[in-house]
């Protein structure tokens, strides 16, 4: 089976972003840039599902500028196979979802796993568009994935408010990953240095005919507004004599 | 002119607090962004009874769709349900609150729909852009949506539950929407049974981090003051990887998104991802021993103590109150 799992070039989250003065940007000066957390969530998932005994290829892919090369080689040196680097310079969630449905049309993947958001837009957004746009059954926010039926369907737990959620869903399907689903493995050395030669295509996103006009545009940025904290009290009984009398929510 | 339709979200019967929210957005959004009606979307089986609660919130007309296909909401089947709907009754905007399902079905929607998508909006502006939150809020954007129908999810912190005093018609639609040879199957829902006040929703939350050391002293130390306190129990993205509670109790960027009166943070160091599920929190207190946990920085009150022992004592002075 052919699983494939896109990925996000994102600013690290022990980062703290800051707007830049123009309003339009984030300070991109010190930000470390890595594999979005969920992303690299799915791409474990994708590995376990190939080392379980499925006969299977895990294909990685992104859509970005060149720079995301290193996060395609990080989930190359964990495992995958090969890697396909969709250049664009936007990263619209219409725009990524009908650049994916065309990869999905070349590559013709039984199971898209990918993370249920990118930390830095926090949409959430891809992954049910994808589904709904190529067709395909999905299954959000998962926690457990297990193949059945000779690979031909999925079960899924999915974390919903207020517990668990089992769907069934017949393949091919998309899947996003939740927090719980897999702790993923670092690049192991002989893994970063066998990635190295590992294919990583590149297709301009031009290319490919797809509509790459976005449909949400961010008109500006504004830093949310400052809380004012910091007071310290000395003791558990100040502590309820301050939330009663001044707080008044005791 | 075109109207605005809000999806009903309702379980056991019951229409949560989320879907009154939601009817607030839509109203805003009708008013700001384009004209028309508010139009309640419910469906499900055996939906008359909350049908008629669902009138009850201020939107010009129920519309619904009673179908044992749609009992479960899977995101293919209420994507089909909604776009029947929205139809029908002349939607060009859609309006789903972020819980679970809503976050599930909208991108789904709008993908069947051909419609823009903004999730987790904030804000309307009065010339119909939106406001949302990015970078685990620390930057709110205001987004414009393209194309002549939009769909968006709104964070139901952000706006006020629609009273309940209207008196809508209920009408259904006559829709077929047969579920597709390669439909999701429910399987089955495990609800964490909980006398407590829904996370979401609670007046007061006492959250937990990896402070409390083990899921035992969730237990032991952290329940006996959430009870005592009447409030719903959180806890930090820490506690949840570390395995000491499930992961529908997060509060953070990737969980839960909570603004309770009183936030009480307990041993949470108070990391990025977690500011951005409680920072708009109207008092946050916490206790924690680091003297320099993040966390103060942002807490109306701090109180450096050893859990352990304050905690405990909190409770008993909590309960003599």
């Amino acid at each position: 089976m052919k699983i494939l799992v896109p990925v996000k070039r994102v600013p690290d989250a022990e980062t703290t972003i800051k707007v830049n003065p123009e309003g339009n940007g984030i300070v991109e000066a010190g930000v470390k840039w890595v594999v979005n957390p969920f992303c690299e969530i799915a791409i474990e998932e994708a590995l376990r599902i190939k080392e379980s005994g499925a006969e299977a290829e895990v294909v990685l892919v992104t859509i970005g500028t060149t720079d995301s090369q290193e996060q395609l080689r990080t989930g190359l040196a964990m495992g995958a196979d090969r890697a396909i680097l969709v250049t664009a310079d936007n990263s619209d969630p219409w725009v990524v979802a009908r650049i994916l449905a065309k990869i999905i049309e070349q590559e013709s993947p039984d199971v898209v796993v990918m993370g249920k958001q990118a930390i830095d837009d926090d949409s959430n957004v891809v992954g049910q568009l994808l589904a709904e746009l190529v067709g395909w059954p999905q299954a959000t926010f998962i926690s457990e994935l297990t193949l059945e039926d000779g690979n031909a369907a999925a079960t899924c737990v999915r974390e919903i408010d207020g517990g668990l959620e089992t769907v069934k869903i017949p393949l091919p399907a998309i899947v996003t990953a939740d927090l719980r689903l897999n702790e993923p493995r670092y690049a192991s050395l002989p893994g970063i240095m066998k990635a190295r030669k590992k294919p990583l295509d590149e297709i301009d996103a031009g290319s490919l005919g797809v509509d790459l006009t976005p449909m949400l545009t961010v008109k500006n940025l504004v830093p949310p507004a400052e809380r004012q904290g910091g007071r310290l009290v000395e003791s558990v009984d100040e502590l309820i004599s301050v939330l009663q009398s001044e707080a008044k929510v005791l | 002119m075109s109207n605005v339709l809000v999806y009903a979200e309702h379980a056991h019967g019951k229409l949560p607090k989320a879907t009154a929210v939601a009817v607030t957005a839509a109203k805003e959004a009708a008013a700001k962004m384009g004209g028309g009606d508010v139009i309640l979307g419910l469906f499900g089986s055996d939906i008359s009874s909350v049908s008629a609660d669902a009138g009850k919130l201020g939107a010009a007309k129920v519309a619904t769709i009673e179908n044992g296909a749609l009992e479960h909401h899977t995101a293919d089947m209420a994507t089909a349900a909604l776009k029947a709907i929205a139809d029908a009754t002349d939607c060009d905007r859609v309006v789903l609150a972020s819980t679970s399902k809503g976050k599930d079905i909208a991108p789904r929607l709008a993908g069947a729909l051909g419609a823009s998508i903004a999730t987790d909006v904030t804000a309307i502006n009065d010339d119909g852009t939106l406001v949302r939150p990015m970078y685990a809020g620390n930057a709110f954007a205001t987004v414009e949506m393209h194309g002549d129908k939009k769909v968006f999810t709104v964070r139901t912190t952000a706006f006020e539950a629609a009273p309940e005093d209207g008196s809508a018609t209920v009408e259904a639609i006559g829709a077929d929407v047969a579920a597709p040879a390669n439909a999701i199957q429910f399987v089955s829902v495990e609800e964490t049974k909980s006398d407590r006040p829904v996370l979401t929703e609670a007046e007061r939350v006492v959250a937990g981090g990896r402070g409390l050391k083990s899921g035992e002293n969730f237990t032991k130390i952290l329940e006996p003051l959430v009870d005592a306190l009447g409030a719903a129990m959180g806890a930090s993205r820490a506690a949840v990887d570390a395995g000491y509670v499930p992961n529908d109790l997060q509060v953070g960027q990737t969980g839960k998104v909570v603004a309770p009166t009183l936030y009480i943070a307990v041993g949470i160091s108070g990391a990025i991802q977690h500011l951005a599920g409680m920072k708009d929190s109207k008092v946050i207190a916490s206790i924690n021993k680091d003297p320099e946990a993040p966390i103060f920085q942002i807490s109306d009150f701090g109180l450096v103590a050893d859990l352990f022992e304050a905690v405990p004592e909190m409770t008993e002075k909590v309960k003599g109150l």
